[in-house]
């Protein structure tokens, strides 16, 4: 009977409700016990001023992996995963091949596996090849263990395909994620429209191509009843739409992801591509909307949306640059330096945006501490400050917009089924 | 003001300002008034040594200055190698289509590439807005913007401000309206910054696809119908319509434009009598300008083109042996 003691530390778990001082006891991999006293356990570990979380989730990570793993490998991400914080990741399929085949996901599962960091759920595209003209077999994808299915990060254009997805899905009780963007108006797009594109003379992404997506995908969900989950929400409108559809009862969930609350549009103006990202950082009148949609539960989800790019990709033009920002091992920090240290968001707030909400988009029984529950746990530190510097990245890109930037707050201790995986900046 | 420092007893030297501190010339908008006011009197007084001479100066000479164009051009390319080889340096032509980028180098590679052949300075062209920013991160040499995408075109606005004060003195208090593709110009850009800071009120009038009322957040004011503005006006700068540039045609023809927009005969009686003409080059006759008033009394497009020459020679010699000065004092 292995057991490990975590002691004294702030256990917080939305899912019940419970914010308290406590121990917490782990046996044989699960939850065994609140509350527990110490008894000679075979180890401890020390949660003193820590707080002790549900294993985080985050729903949107890109691994490049098959296809290019340049950027990032299943095994380097999940790596980079645990040292964010995070026991649980999902995986979008914007790969090459794409993965819309049962033999391409289980390649995903065999991977992640092998390298024994975090949990990976896959994504499976909606569309055959995501080209976005025909569905891809997906009751056989659902049956190989995809938990959800989307063409991310590219949109889904056609409305008869979306509508027929939403509708089919249904039946499998899985969700579709959307990436909202119309691509007429984003063309060559670099930066979000606005005054700071304007004087930059660089070619703007409206907040309408967000807008217009994020409303057609909703009126589509409303229609079928089919349970849609929007990627990388950025723009007032959006989450507008989304709080009204919401308030209709629309099964509707929806994330944003660190960079949408925490950096705008006048990080361009030094013309580095490391802020260059889609949806792109916009100007501080929608960042405050986006952390209005996160107070008020408009906004379900806090993602990483990481999105690895090997460096000699982002060193380049502007318009050749791509898109993309890591974000797997600063999500945490970026949440509680943005949101909870300035007050937006109490602790239980944040950390259900990054447990519950998620578990619950995916359908799956995780991101909670009770009594039975696979032990994936982890242990913050809710006040350490430290500097962002992407060399100790454990993935192979450094393509953040925080380098050199001081944050607060780290996980210090990660379990994932009992076991520690990571443990004060080492992986085990 | 100035310290003058002579390299022989008989060859000129402009007198330069007391302190220059940039090695670059990146934007027009990062400059202090003092700065660009500084610019254009060493260029002014260039221009007046070449109405009086064409001997060659030896204030740069020994260093080697490199055109690196990613986008075509004669006219700013040649009037760069005329101004550099005036001043004594050497001069080094690069372009993107004859060159290893074509074999996929990266624009880092290729600036470090040159600049380890012993080149001073690069004057970079390229389509897209902020690449001479990241170069100058990336290398050693100075580095000059000669025009990247929309965003700037330094010399140009420089040009296109001395050229004006020129003909009338301080800026303060005229008003310039700039004319066209507002929105894809970096003409307008630069100009808009240099102007405004020098104290002239600046109208932005085109088509209002091109023309965003944003810009009134700036200070600047904002015009549809030039037909409105011009008897306000005492310097119009028409800016090319640049249909290579376009993605989606914010207007329906070239016809309708020139009707709107076209500086021609009947447009001038409804300007003031003493009104400035000014156009980058090149024009496109009979759209943006009729020929008669490119060539009429009013024009000073050729004037442009002197002062280009001048503007040049100042900011490669404020960057180059100013610098020098500066740090040896």
């Amino acid at each position: 009977m292995s057991q490990i003691l975590i002691r004294n530390g702030r256990v917080i778990d939305p899912s019940q409700g419970l914010d308290r001082v406590t121990n917490i006891l782990v046996e044989d991999g699960r939850i065994a016990a609140l509350d527990a006293s110490e008894n000679g356990q075979a180890t401890t570990i020390d949660a003193t001023d820590r707080i002790v979380a549900p294993g985080l989730i985050d729903l949107h990570v890109q691994l490049r992996e098959p296809g290019h793993e340049e950027d990032e490998t299943i095994e380097s991400g999940t790596a980079a995963a645990l040292a964010g914080g995070f026991t649980t990741i999902t995986y979008i399929p914007n790969t090459e091949p794409p993965l819309d085949t049962q033999a391409g996901v289980q390649y995903v599962h065999q991977k992640a596996t092998r390298a024994n960091h975090c949990r990976v759920y896959v994504l499976a595209c909606v569309s055959k090849n995501r080209e976005g003209n025909e569905l891809a077999e997906i009751g056989t994808l659902v049956e190989a263990g995809a938990i959800g299915l989307t063409d991310a990060m590219r949109p889904l254009h056609n409305t008869e395909l979306l509508r027929r997805a939403l509708e089919y899905c249904r039946m499998f009780k899985k969700p579709i994620f959307s990436h909202p963007e119309v691509l007429e108006l984003t063309h060559d797009g670099i930066m979000h429209e606005g005054e700071t594109s304007m004087v930059l003379g660089l070619a703007g992404m409206p907040a309408d191509a967000e807008d217009v997506m994020t409303g057609r995908d909703l009126r589509l969900a409303e229609a079928t009843s089919g349970q849609l989950h929007l990627m990388n929400i950025s723009s007032g409108g959006s989450v507008e739409l989304i709080r009204r559809a919401k308030a209709r009862g629309v099964a509707v969930s929806a994330e944003v992801c660190p960079p949408h609350f925490s950096l705008n549009d006048q990080t361009l103006r030094s013309f580095n591509a490391n802020f260059k990202i889609n949806p792109p950082l916009r100007s501080q009148d929608h960042v405050e909307a986006c952390i209005e949609g996160l107070v008020d539960g408009t906004i379900d989800v806090i993602a990483s949306g990481h999105a690895p790019r090997a460096s000699e990709k982002k060193m380049r033009e502007l318009d050749q640059a791509p898109f993309g920002m890591v974000n797997l091992e600063t999500t945490l920090a970026l949440t509680i330096t943005h949101l909870v240290a300035k007050g937006h968001l109490d602790w239980s707030s944040a950390l259900a945006k990054l447990t519950i909400n998620p578990a619950r988009v995916l359908g799956i029984d995780r991101g909670t501490l009770q009594v039975g529950a696979d032990a994936d746990i982890t242990i913050i530190n809710p006040d350490v400050r430290w500097q962002v510097c992407a060399e100790e990245f454990h993935s192979p890109s450094a393509n953040t917009a925080y380098e050199g930037v001081e944050l607060q707050g780290r996980a210090e201790h990660v379990l994932v089924g009992g076991v520690i995986k990571y443990s004060v900046g080492k992986l085990l | 003001m100035g310290t003058e420092t002579t390299t022989s007893d008989t060859e000129f030297m402009p007198t330069f300002p007391d302190q220059w501190q940039r090695r670059h010339l990146l934007d027009l908008e990062s400059l202090s008034a003092e700065e660009l006011q500084a610019i254009l009197n060493v260029a002014e007084q260039f221009k007046q040594y070449m109405g009086r001479s064409r001997e060659k100066l030896s204030l740069l000479k020994g260093r080697t200055c490199a055109n690196i164009f990613f986008e075509d051009s004669t006219r700013t390319r040649n009037s760069f190698s005329l101004a550099a080889r005036r001043l004594g340096a050497d001069t080094v032509e690069f372009s993107a289509s004859s060159s290893s980028v074509s074999k996929g180098e990266t624009i880092i590679d290729t600036a470090k590439t040159i600049e380890a052949m012993n080149v001073d300075l690069l004057v970079v062209r390229h389509r897209t807005p902020g690449t001479p920013h990241m170069l100058s991160q990336n290398v050693d040499c100075s580095i000059i913007n000669a025009g990247d995408g929309p965003h700037e075109h330094p010399t140009q606005g420089l040009l296109d401000i001395l050229t004006i004060q020129q003909h009338r003195g301080d800026l303060a208090g005229l008003t310039v309206a700039l004319v066209g593709d507002i929105a894809h110009s970096r003409t307008a850009r630069s100009n808009i910054w240099g102007l405004k800071k020098l104290g002239a009120h600046v109208i932005v009038c085109g088509p209002s696809t091109l023309v965003s009322q944003n810009w009134e957040t700036l200070g600047v004011e904002v015009a549809y119908s030039l037909d409105d503005i011009l008897p306000r006006c005492d310097v119009l700068n028409l800016l090319r319509i640049q249909f290579e540039r376009q993605y989606t045609r914010p207007f329906p023809s070239v016809r309708e434009y020139a009707l709107l927009y076209a500086m021609n005969q009947e447009r001038m009686r409804l300007a003031k009598d003493d009104i400035l003409i000014m156009a980058p080059g090149p024009i496109n006759r009979g759209v943006e300008i009729t020929p008669d008033v490119a060539d009429g009394p009013h024009s000073v497009i050729l004037d442009q083109v002197h002062n280009g020459l001048a503007v040049r020679m100042a900011v490669l010699s404020l960057l180059l042996h100013q610098q020098e000065t500066n740090h040896s004092v």
